[in-house]
C-alpha cells in the first residue's frame, strides 16, 4: 500500500504531509527552545547586580561558529534548488559541504567546551580568587595556568576581563591543596551561567547532530529514491532543509543572548 | 519552500539566496562590531543586538524556508506558536515582578 500525500498536497491543508508534519514539528520546537530562553531572562533578571557573569565566551570562535552555520543555511537551500533543476551533481556537493559544516561546528563547540572544562576557578582560605587553565593537580599542589584575580568587584563579574586586567593568565600559580577552600571547573555546575549556556548551547548541538545525520542519509544510503521517485526525493529533501534552517535561526539569537550580551 | 517553483523562477531565487546569505553575513559583523564598540548603555546594546538578530531570523524564515510565501495552513500553525510563544515570554516577565508576599528581596 502507498503512503497517500508524499508528493501531492492533500486538498484541505494544500500541503503534502511530510511539510505539513515538519512544521507542527518545528512549532513544538519554538517552545521548547522558548521555555529555556525564558528560563535564561528569568535567571539573568534575577541575579544580583553584578553576579552575571559576561564576556567569558571566547567572541571570535562563536562569530566563526555563526559564519559556519550561515554558510551550511545557504548550501541546503542551493541544493534543494540544484534538486529542483535537475542536477543532482550539484546537489550533491552542496549538500556535502552542508555535512561538513555541520561537523566543522560541532567540532568547534567540543573544543569551546573542552576549554571550560579545562578553565578553573580557586578560592583560597584566605578569600583570594585564582583563575586560569589547570596545568597540574595532585594531593600535595594545584598548578594553574593564571593567576589571582580582583573579585571585589563581584564574584562573577567578568572573571576573564578582571585577570586580564590584573595581568593575569601569564605565568604558572602553585597553590597549595591545604590552603584551598573551593575549586571547580567552569562545567554546568559553576554558576547559574554555565548551567543555562551547557543546557541551551547543548541542545542546540544535538539537533545539530540530528539534522546533520538526516541530511547525510538522504544524500548517501537515502539517495536512490531519486532514481525511483525523485519528487518524493526532492520533498525530503524539502523538510530536512527546514528543519536546518530551523537549527540556523536559534543559533541566530543563542550567539548574541550568550556571547555578546 | 512553497511548491509552485518551476525551473525557470529557481534561477532568479538563487540570486535571491545569495543576497540573504551575504545579507546575514554583513548583519553578523555588525553585531560583533558593536561589541567591540563597547557601548556603554546596556539597553541600547541588547536592543542593538536583538534587533538585528530578529532582521536575520526574518531573512531566514522568510526566505530560506520561503515564509513569505507559503499556504495558509503554514501560517496558522505559526501564528497559534507566536499567541503561546508570547504567552510563555509574557508569563515570564510578569513573574519577575510578582513575588509571593513573604519572599525576601536581596
Amino acid at each position: 500500500m502507498d503512503i497517500p500525500y508524499t508528493v501531492q498536497p492533500r486538498r484541505d491543508t494544500g500541503l503534502y504531509n511530510a511539510k505539513l508534519g515538519i512544521w507542527l514539528f518545528l512549532a513544538s520546537e519554538v517552545m521548547l527552545f522558548g521555555a529555556l530562553f525564558s528560563s535564561y531572562i528569568l535567571l539573568r533578571m534575577g541575579a544580583d547586580p553584578g553576579e552575571w557573569p559576561t564576556r567569558l565566551l571566547n567572541v571570535p570562535i562563536g562569530t566563526v561558529n555563526t559564519i559556519v552555520l550561515i554558510t551550511s543555511s545557504v548550501t541546503v537551500v542551493l541544493g534543494w534548488a540544484a534538486l529542483k533543476q535537475k542536477n543532482f551533481a550539484r546537489y550533491r556537493v552542496l549538500q556535502t559541504i552542508t555535512v561538513l559544516c555541520a561537523l566543522m561546528f560541532v567540532g568547534i563547540k567540543s573544543y569551546e567546551y573542552a576549554d571550560k572544562f579545562k578553565h578553573y576557578q580557586v578560592i583560597t582560605n584566605d578569600g583570594k580568587v585564582y583563575d586560569g587553565h589547570l596545568v597540574r593537580k595532585d594531593k600535595e599542589v594545584v598548578v594553574l595556568e593564571g593567576g589571582l584575580i580582583d573579585a571585589s568587584k563581584g564574584k562573577a563579574l567578568g572573571v576573564l576581563e578582571a585577570a586580564r586586567h590584573a595581568g593575569g593568565h601569564h605565568g604558572e600559580v602553585e597553590i597549595k591543596t591545604s590552603d584551598i577552600r573551593k575549586i571547580g571547573n567552569y562545567g554546568p555546575a559553576h554558576n547559574t551561567y554555565m548551567s543555562i549556556y551547557f543546557t541551551l548551547t547543548g541542545l542546540h548541538a544535538l539537533h545539530v547532530i540530528g539534522g546533520a545525520l538526516v541530511i547525510a542519509y538522504i544524500l548517501w544510503p537515502g539517495a536512490g529514491m531519486y532514481k525511483t521517485d525523485p519528487e518524493r526525493y526532492i520533498n525530503r529533501v524539502e523538510v530536512s532543509g527546514l528543519f536546518w534552517h530551523f537549527v540556523d535561526l536559534v543559533w541566530i539569537f543563542l550567539f548574541p543572548v550568550l556571547y555578546l550580551l | 519552500m512553497s511548491d509552485h517553483h518551476n525551473a525557470h523562477d529557481i534561477e532568479a531565487t538563487k540570486k535571491k539566496y545569495i543576497f540573504v546569505f551575504l545579507s546575514l553575513i554583513v548583519g553578523t559583523v555588525i553585531t560583533v562590531g558593536a561589541y567591540f564598540l563597547d557601548i556603554h548603555s546596556m539597553a541600547l546594546t541588547i536592543a542593538l543586538a536583538l534587533f538585528i538578530a530578529s532582521v536575520k531570523a526574518f531573512l531566514v524564515a522568510g526566505f530560506f524556508m520561503h515564509l513569505i510565501d507559503e499556504k495558509k495552513m503554514i501560517y496558522g500553525i505559526l501564528a497559534s506558536t507566536v499567541f503561546f510563544f508570547i504567552g510563555l515570554m509574557g508569563l515570564t516577565i510578569w513573574a519577575l515582578h510578582d513575588f509571593p508576599a513573604d519572599t525576601m528581596l536581596h
